[in-house]
């Protein structure tokens, strides 16, 4: 018998209508949070699939969950978006785990 | 008029590829991309980064592959019309399709092959609703002449090098006032530039906002004022005649939308048959299609270009048999001697 539990966390987006949708995540697949707004079919580009290199995935962490620091590469990344605040992050350097349970995250406008 | 068989729209890895197979074919091609340079998204977004799909290669740099396809199709003698974007596809009435750049270059062949991976690559623009308004009329998103800028106020965003190069070269006795604007204190270009810029700054010759972005625009004709929102000092106003927001290029459909393909989701939807489209003659192969199970790998380009050039064969040929031979039986790649298309 397969003992492993399998972990799901809850995820709420809100996208750039202003509408929330909650999202349940998987944790046990090394997913992000940009391939999970996808997965929903929320409208994330994922432009360059998750290299931090295109920024389509720019968004705003709205609860208060500790997450890994961005590194310089998303930092210069980010330097490409618009509207970047505070708590801007990309999407795709999120990796979704069991801590980051009733995460609350904002898409950031696009540029076309 | 360049005349070939196969016009391929996009110059990333499998627009590359598809000349090799088609060259197997006796096919010529012809290559359009609007970046300067060939190999797409790998040449573009992430030359220095391995992967480790590609069959045969545990690992291999995005850059290398594109300067290994480059080799593998040199005998085919491909033609390149590069750093121009595909505005217009027709079909003419001898069945040909005639395809036109920007710039007015005509090509015609009976195939047309799109393997446009995520599209056009163009300046990112600030979503900032009255940008449209001042394009050309004090926003610039690439620097073309850099003395249109002489003894005039320029403002420059952005924090990679192309912001940082010409904030130094307009500063260097070019305009009257330079601004760079930049929405944290560190910068990711190259090092040099960097100190460059920080000790002109230090110097006066350039005003240096950092912590800050740009936020609105105003203007009557042309652009006169910036808004800009400061992290500690709130709005800012500033007067300039010009400015330049260089964030990088970015991927969109572009004039794709427009050839009358079926379009779901920003992708063409193609057959699995031979990838084709709605429109006899035309194919699309890569990122850019859509199908079925589909998986958006370079790999999986290189077989669909490989199973179109078979389809398209027939349309250039309709009247000669195919025979298929293995690369190794051939004992060689016999290349073509000399460029049919110009």
């Amino acid at each position: 018998m397969d003992l492993k539990i399998k972990k799901m966390i809850k995820v709420s987006v809100i996208d750039r209508k202003g509408e929330a949708h909650e999202l349940e995540a998987p944790t046990d697949m090394n997913m992000n949070l940009m391939e999970l707004c996808k997965a929903y079919e929320l409208p994330v580009k994922g432009t360059c699939g998750g290299m931090a290199m295109c920024a389509s995935c720019h968004c705003y962490v709205e609860s208060s969950h500790e997450l890994n620091e961005a590194s310089d590469d998303e930092e210069d990344m980010l330097d490409q978006a618009f509207f970047v605040e505070d708590n801007s992050r990309l999407g795709c350097q999120i990796f979704l785990t069991n801590d980051l349970d009733g995460l609350k995250i904002r898409l950031a406008e696009e540029s076309e | 008029m360049i005349k070939t068989d196969i016009i391929i729209i996009g110059a990333g890895p499998c627009g590359l590829f598809t000349v090799f197979e088609a060259g197997l074919l006796k096919l010529k091609c012809h290559l359009i991309d609007s970046l300067p340079i060939p190999g797409g998204q790998c040449a573009e977004i992430y030359p220095k980064k391995p992967i480790y799909d590609i069959p045969g290669y545990p690992s291999i740099l995005a850059g290398e592959l594109v300067d290994n396809l480059m080799e593998q199709i040199e005998p085919f003698q491909p033609g390149f019309t590069l750093g121009e974007t595909v505005e217009k596809v027709e079909k003419l009435e001898d069945g040909n399709f005639l395809v036109v750049t920007n710039r007015g270059i005509e090509h015609t062949a009976p195939v047309v092959a799109i393997a446009g991976g995520l599209g056009v690559f163009e300046p990112r623009k600030p979503p900032i609703s009255n940008i449209v308004d001042f394009e050309d009329k004090g926003i610039d998103y690439i620097v073309k002449d850099p003395e249109k800028f002489r003894d005039k106020k320029v403002v420059l965003s952005g924090g990679g090098d192309s912001a940082l190069d010409w904030a130094l070269f307009l500063a260097n006795g070019v305009a009257a006032e330079v601004s760079l604007v930049h929405r944290r204190s560190s910068f990711r270009g190259h090092p040099d530039s960097v100190d460059k810029v920080m000790q002109m700054a230090a110097e006066g010759k350039i005003n240096l906002i950092t912590d800050a972005e740009i936020i609105g625009l105003n203007g009557d004709d042309n652009l006169k004022e910036l808004t800009i929102k400061h992290k500690t000092q709130g709005e800012i106003l500033l007067h300039t005649d010009y400015w330049l927001p260089l964030f990088g290029l970015s991927p969109s459909l572009g004039p794709i939308a427009d050839w009358g393909l079926n379009i779901s989701k920003n992708s063409i939807q193609v057959d699995t048959l031979d990838y084709s489209t709605n429109v006899p003659g035309i194919y699309a192969i890569g990122d850019i299609n859509t199908y079925p199970g589909k998986l958006k790998l370079i790999l999986c380009g290189f077989h669909e270009a490989t199973l179109m050039v078979q389809s398209a064969f027939k349309t250039v040929y309709p009247d000669k048999r195919l025979s298929f031979k293995y690369t190794t039986v051939m004992g060689g790649i016999s290349g073509f001697e000399d460029k049919k298309d110009d």
